[in-house]
C-alpha cells in the first residue's frame, strides 16, 4: 500500500548563470532524459483514466465492447446513483474513512506522546507498533476475520474475561455481537434527516453506523496506526527542545508545555497524515475483499469492490468504469489540493 | 541493551504518570501482537484440534500444523511472488533514481509541473485504470504474464520512486554537481561518477518500500493474472481462505508464510523501511 508522503525538500539549484562554458548537451538533455518515465506516466495514468471515463458513458455494459456513448451520455451514472447498493457503499466509505481516521490518528498521537517519554523498552514499543504496516491487507484480512468469528475470537474473550457474567449479573444481555455477520446499522440518522431532506426517508439504506464495518476499522487501525505513530514521532523530533524548555521556565506545567507549546507544533503533520491515510481509505480494496467481502446486506460494500464485482464478476464494464471515476474523483478532491500546496512552495 | 536503555537512569518511570503511561504502552503491545500470537498459533495446531473454543489457546502437541499443507499450496506462487518482484523493484529503482536525479540537479522550465504530473500517479485509485489497462497488456500481449504484471508495477512505482530520489539528491550539496562540471563532466557523467556512488542509502529505502509495496499487493496480481497458477502469492492466499472448507489452520499457516518476507525485512532493517514510509516527509 503505497503511502508515501510527499512534503519534498527544496532541491538546491545548479546555478544556471555560471559562467562557465555549457554544453549544449546540458540544455536538451535533461528534458530528454525523462521523456521515457513521462511517457510512460501519461499513457498508463491520464490516458487509461480518459479512456475509462469514456467507458464509463459508452454503452460496453456486457461482454461486447461497444464504444458507441449512450443516450443521454451519463445514462450509467444515474442508473449507479439510483443503485441502493451503491448509497451503501457510499455511506459505507464515508463512515469508515471517519471512524478509521479519527482512531488510527488519535491512537497514532496517543502512542507517540507516550513514546516520547522516553520510557525504558521505547524502541521494542516503537517497532511492535509499525510492525503491522509491513504486511499485506490480505493477511491483515484473515486474521482478523478469524478474530472476529462471531463464534470465537473476541466474543470468547468477553467471555473469558468475565464480562458477560457481570452483564449478565445486573440483569443485562450478554455482549455477543454477529460482528461481520451482523447486518443491522446503529445511530440510523434517517429519521432526523428526513425533517430537513424529505428524500432521505425514501432511502433504503440505513445511514449509520453498519455493526459489520467496525472490525474492518478496527483491522485497519491495527495496520495503519503505527504510520500514524511514526509520522507524530518525527514531527515531534522537529519540535526544540528549548521550546518546551522555556515553556516550563514560564511556569507551563508538563500537560499545558503539550497542549499548549508541542501539539500546535503538530498540526501540518495531522493534515499530512490525515490526507495520506483518508485517500488510503477512500481507495480501500484488499482488506475488506479478504476480510469480509460484501457483508452482509452490503453492510461492508465499498466503491473499490463494487468496481471489482461490476467490472470482473458481472463484466457491466461501463458501471465498473462510473464508479472509478467517482472513486478517483473523491480522491483527487483530497490529494489535488495538497499536491498544490506542496509543489507550489519549491 | 544499549537499543533498550539509552539512558537508564532517564528510561526509568520517575512518576506515577510514567507509570500510566507504560501500562498503555503494554496494553497496545498486547493489541499489536494479538493478530500475530492468533496466526502462528493457529497456524501451528493440527486440523482436528483447530476449534471456534480454544483458539486463545496454544497447540497441545508440537507439530508441522497447517505449514506442511500451506507451503505446499503456496510455495509455487511464492515464486511466482519472487519472479515478479525482484525485477520490477530493481527496474523501478533504477528508472527513479535517473528521474529523480534530473528533478533534484538539472531543473528546466516546467519541471515542477512535470513532477506534480508525475506524482500524482501514486495516488490515484488503480481501479480507474483497470479496463484500459488490461485491454492494453492484451494488445501487446502481456497479459496473464508476469511480465505484463513487472511491467505494470514499475510504471506506476515511478512517482514514489522518484520522487524519493528526488528528495535524496535535493540534500546532496549542489557544489559538487558545480565541481564535477568544471572537470568538464556532463549530465550522464555526473550522474553516473557522482551522484551513484552516494546514492547506496536511497537504492535501500527505495528497494525495501518498492518491494514491500509489491509483495503486498493484490488488486494488479488478481485482475492481470487471471490463471492462478502464474498468480501472485497474496492471491493464492485469498484463494485458499475463499475456498468452500476452509481449514483454519491451513489459511492462518500460509498467512504467515506470505506475512514473512516483508516482516523479516522490516525487522533486520526496519530503520530504513521508516525512511521509505516518511519519504522525506516532515524535514520540509
Amino acid at each position: 500500500m503505497p503511502t508515501a508522503n510527499l512534503q519534498v525538500s527544496r532541491p538546491r539549484r545548479a546555478s544556471a548563470q555560471s559562467s562557465r562554458k555549457r554544453f549544449s548537451g546540458e540544455k536538451v538533455l535533461p528534458p530528454l532524459i525523462l521523456v521515457p518515465s513521462m511517457a510512460a506516466i501519461i499513457t498508463f495514468v491520464y490516458i487509461f483514466i480518459l479512456i475509462t471515463v469514456w467507458v464509463s458513458l459508452s454503452r460496453w455494459g456486457t461482454l461486447r465492447i461497444d464504444w458507441r456513448l449512450r443516450d443521454p451520455w451519463f445514462e450509467t451514472y444515474s442508473q449507479m446513483f439510483a443503485m441502493p447498493r451503491w448509497h451503501a457503499d457510499l455511506r459505507n466509505v464515508f463512515v469508515f474513512t471517519a471512524l478509521f481516521l479519527s482512531g488510527s490518528i488519535g491512537c497514532g498521537l496517543l502512542l507517540a506522546l507516550f513514546l516520547d517519554r522516553r520510557l525504558l523498552g521505547y524502541t521494542v514499543f516503537r517497532n511492535i507498533f509499525l510492525f503491522p504496516y509491513a504486511l499485506s491487507f490480505i493477511v491483515t484480512g484473515i486474521a482478523w476475520r478469524w478474530i472476529f468469528n462471531p463464534e470465537t475470537g473476541i466474543n470468547l474473550l468477553f467471555d473469558g474475561l468475565g464480562i458477560n457474567k457481570w452483564l449478565t449479573s445486573i440483569g443485562a444481555a450478554p455482549l455477543k455481537p454477529g460482528w461481520t455477520t451482523d447486518p443491522s446499522v446503529l445511530l440510523s440518522v434517517n429519521d432526523a434527516l428526513g425533517h430537513v431532506f424529505p428524500a432521505a426517508r425514501s432511502l433504503t439504506v440505513h445511514l449509520g453506523i453498519p455493526i459489520a464495518l467496525i472490525p474492518v476499522v478496527v483491522a485497519a487501525g491495527w495496520q495503519l496506526t503505527g504510520f500514524a505513530m511514526s509520522m507524530y514521532i518525527a514531527g515531534l523530533a522537529t519540535v526544540p527542545n528549548e521550546l518546551r524548555e522555556a515553556a516550563r521556565i514560564d511556569g507551563a506545567n508538563e500537560f499545558q508545555v503539550y497542549t499548549k507549546v508541542v501539539l500546535p507544533m503538530l498540526r501540518p503533520v495531522t493534515v499530512s497524515t490525515a490526507i495520506i491515510l483518508g485517500h488510503v481509505s477512500l481507495k480501500i480494496f484488499d482488506l475488506i475483499f479478504a476480510m469480509t467481502g460484501v457483508g452482509p446486506g452490503f453492510a461492508t460494500d465499498v466503491p473499490g469492490i463494487f468496481v471489482f464485482d461490476m467490472t470482473f464478476k458481472a463484466t457491466r464494464y461501463n458501471l465498473g468504469a462510473a464508479a472509478s471515476i467517482v472513486m478517483l474523483l473523491l480522491v483527487a478532491c483530497v490529494i489535488v489540493p495538497y499536491l498544490w500546496r506542496n509543489l507550489r512552495r519549491n | 541493551m544499549q537499543l533498550f536503555f539509552v539512558n537508564l537512569r532517564q528510561a526509568l518511570p520517575r512518576s506515577i504518570w510514567d507509570w500510566v503511561i507504560l501500562f498503555f504502552l503494554l496494553l497496545g503491545t498486547l493489541f499489536f501482537l494479538m493478530p500475530i500470537y492468533v496466526m502462528v498459533v493457529t497456524g501451528l495446531k493440527q486440523a482436528q484440534n483447530v476449534s471456534l473454543s480454544t483458539m486463545w489457546q496454544l497447540p497441545a502437541q508440537l507439530s508441522g500444523g497447517g505449514f506442511i499443507e500451506a507451503w505446499r499450496r503456496l510455495y509455487p506462487n511464492l515464486g511466482n511472488s519472487l519472479q515478479l518482484t525482484i525485477p520490477a523493484t530493481i527496474l523501478s529503482s533504477i528508472l527513479g533514481a535517473i528521474n529523480g536525479y534530473i528533478f533534484a540537479k538539472w531543473k528546466f522550465r516546467g519541471a515542477n509541473t512535470l513532477f506534480a504530473i508525475l506524482v500524482f500517479g501514486m495516488f490515484i485509485p488503480y481501479q480507474s485504470i483497470l479496463i484500459p489497462l488490461i485491454q492494453f497488456l492484451e494488445q501487446i500481449r502481456l497479459y496473464g504474464t508476469i511480465w505484463g504484471l513487472v511491467l505494470v508495477h514499475v510504471v506506476y512505482g515511478l512517482p514514489i520512486c522518484s520522487l524519493i530520489f528526488r528528495n535524496f539528491f535535493a540534500n546532496i550539496p549542489d557544489e559538487l554537481v558545480e565541481a564535477a562540471r568544471i572537470d568538464g563532466a556532463g549530465v550522464i557523467r555526473i550522474f553516473w561518477l557522482v551522484m551513484l556512488p552516494l546514492a547506496l542509502p536511497a537504492f535501500v529505502v527505495v528497494g525495501i518500500f518498492q518491494f514491500t509495496n509489491i509483495w503486498n499487493d493484490f488488486l494488479f496480481g488478481v485482475t492481470v493474472l487471471p490463471n492462478p497458477n502464474a498468480q501472485p502469492v497474496t492471491v493464492a492466499l485469498n484463494n485458499l481462505s475463499g475456498s468452500f472448507s476452509v481449514d483454519w489452520n491451513v489459511v492462518m499457516a500460509g498467512a504467515v508464510i506470505v506475512a514473512l518476507p516483508t516482516a523479516l525485512i522490516y525487522i533486520l532493517l526496519g530503520r530504513f523501511f521508516v525512511r521509505g514510509l516518511l519519504a522525506g516527509s516532515v524535514k520540509g
